[in-house]
């Protein structure tokens, strides 16, 4: 049994806009006996700066690597693009020795060294893995057997399979089977494995619009009562978006759009109240009424 | 819809007869040696990456195929010009799906530094940037919020070191790239 203690990443997009996402995640791991430590300082994954200057978001990733090396902890990222960025600079340095070398040269700079010591995990991968199913089927007082919902685990998580390799990139089952876990039924869909299109919303809004509002479609099909992400990037788009959506394409979807951490939550007994519910731009209530 | 005239026109112009002039034959060495492009050469042109890219399904001229042809092919004024490069949402189905291993989203990745680093970029990165010198988080996290964590119960907010994060500005040439294009 791995010793339940993280330093927890949040990133800069749930500080910035879903809350939701970091109150239900601390209550819940709270609950299951997850230890998290807050970063002792903090500056962005990297991952936005990827595209402007390859160095920079290495830079940053391994900076922050660094600071979670000094504390001797794993992290735990509650974001696929923070998990996806630092988890990927993590292996890559480890591995390749004339990239970490370039990358110290860089943080020799600032009094820092990359040396290689500690992992990168996915909020999902904790659960899953660290926590386990069994644990958390323990820890679930009220079964959410009234509902029926679809999930949505995003890209960063499961892709590049190579690098990442928790899931099976084509049919990913984790977050699944942490859906089933709590009772709810957890229904397929279209086209699953979809990405929402948030990484280009600045650039270019029309055609991430119109992959989210594919998405919620596909799932509307299968008469999900609710959608489940592990991710403030694809909540955004599902969540933040989806009056726009539905202006957009003069469409009415109404679907409710849950961090897994809010759906356990309901799960272990808590209340929406305690878990933010209240934050959700789209209507929870129906549902909840249901439970 | 706007997208799609442009789209067209992209097409025209994409469809432009191919000049000896317009092709840099060195181009492809150049990006080949981008951590993350090396294996831009392999790419034997099957189309996998364009069908399986979830970009390229909505929108008339985004085909990563034909990014990694005109790369091949040393097209690189018209790469690096075009706002094409910048519609790539980093899903990493192409990454899997390719039967010759081609990073295909690495190299764009690196058509994109390239095109920064010659030329411009998109203003959101620009807004990115600067949100992360002055502060260290990617967007302004408004007073408000800040204030509401509190009354939420939460804990506050780790600073940045925004001295260090500075410092990699300037090591990593990205101050001079911003001076250069202008905030
Ligand atoms: S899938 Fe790979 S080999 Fe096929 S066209 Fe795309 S990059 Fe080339
Ligand atoms: S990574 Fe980019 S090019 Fe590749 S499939 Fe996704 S959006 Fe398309």
């Amino acid at each position: 049994m791995p010793e339940l203690k993280y330093l927890l990443f949040m990133g800069c997009v749930i500080p910035y806009r879903i809350s939701s996402y970091e109150i239900s995640t601390r209550k819940v791991l709270d609950k299951l006996g997850v230890e998290v430590v807050e970063m002792p300082e903090f500056n962005c994954c990297g991952l936005p700066l990827d595209p402007v200057n390859h160095d920079m978001m290495l830079t940053l990733a391994a900076r922050n690597l660094c600071l979670a090396e000094q504390q001797n902890l794993n992290i735990v990222a509650l974001c696929n693009g923070c998990f996806g960025t630092l988890n990927h600079v993590n292996k890559e340095l480890k591995e390749d020795r004339k990239l970490r070398e370039r990358v110290n040269g860089y943080l020799k700079e600032i009094g820092m060294e990359f040396k290689g010591t500690i992992t990168v995990k996915h909020l999902i991968y904790v659960l899953a893995k660290d926590v386990g199913f069994e644990k958390i089927k323990d820890n679930v007082q009220k079964p959410l057997t009234q509902l029926r919902v679809a999930q949505h685990t995003g890209c960063h998580v499961i892709r590049p399979g190579k690098v990442v390799g928790f899931d099976d990139p084509e049919n990913p089952t984790a977050l699944k089977t942490l859906i089933k876990v709590t009772g709810a039924k957890c229904l397929d869909y279209m086209d699953e494995t979809e990405c929402c299109g948030a990484p280009i919303i600045g650039v270019n809004a029309e055609i991430p619009l119109q992959l989210a509002r594919e998405k919620l479609d596909h799932i509307r099909a299968v008469g999900a009562q609710a959608m489940i992400t592990v991710c403030p990037f694809c909540h955004m788009m599902y969540d933040l978006n989806q009056s726009r959506i539905e202006r957009t394409f003069n469409e009415k979807f109404r679907i409710p759009v849950l961090h897994y951490s809010q759906l356990l939550g309901l799960a272990m007994g808590m209340s929406p109240d305690e878990l933010a519910f209240k934050d959700l731009r789209v209507d929870a209530s129906e549902l909840v009424s249901l439970l | 819809m706007a997208e799609t005239e442009k789209g067209e026109a992209k097409e025209t112009e994409q469809r432009m007869v191919l000049k000896i002039t317009d092709v840099d034959p060195r181009f492809k060495y150049e990006i080949s040696k981008i951590p993350g492009a090396e294996k831009v050469m392999l790419c034997f042109q099957c189309g996998t990456c364009t069908a399986d890219c979830p970009i390229a399904r909505f929108s008339d001229f985004y085909r990563p195929r034909k990014l990694i042809r005109m790369t091949q092919l040393g097209l690189k004024d018209r790469l690096l010009s075009s706002d094409v490069i910048w519609l790539c949402s980093t899903c990493f189905t192409c990454i899997d799906h390719c039967p010759q291993d081609v990073g295909i989203a690495d190299i764009i990745r690196a058509l994109r530094n390239l095109s920064v680093r010659e030329r411009d970029m998109p203003v959101v990165f620009k807004e990115l940037a600067s949100n992360i010198l002055k502060t260290g988080y990617a967007y302004m996290i408004p007073e408000l919020r800040l204030k509401k964590r509190a009354e939420e119960g939460l804990p506050l907010l780790p600073k940045a070191n925004l001295e260090n994060v500075a410092k990699l500005f300037d090591i990593t040439g990205l101050s001079k790239i911003l001076e250069k294009v202008g905030t």
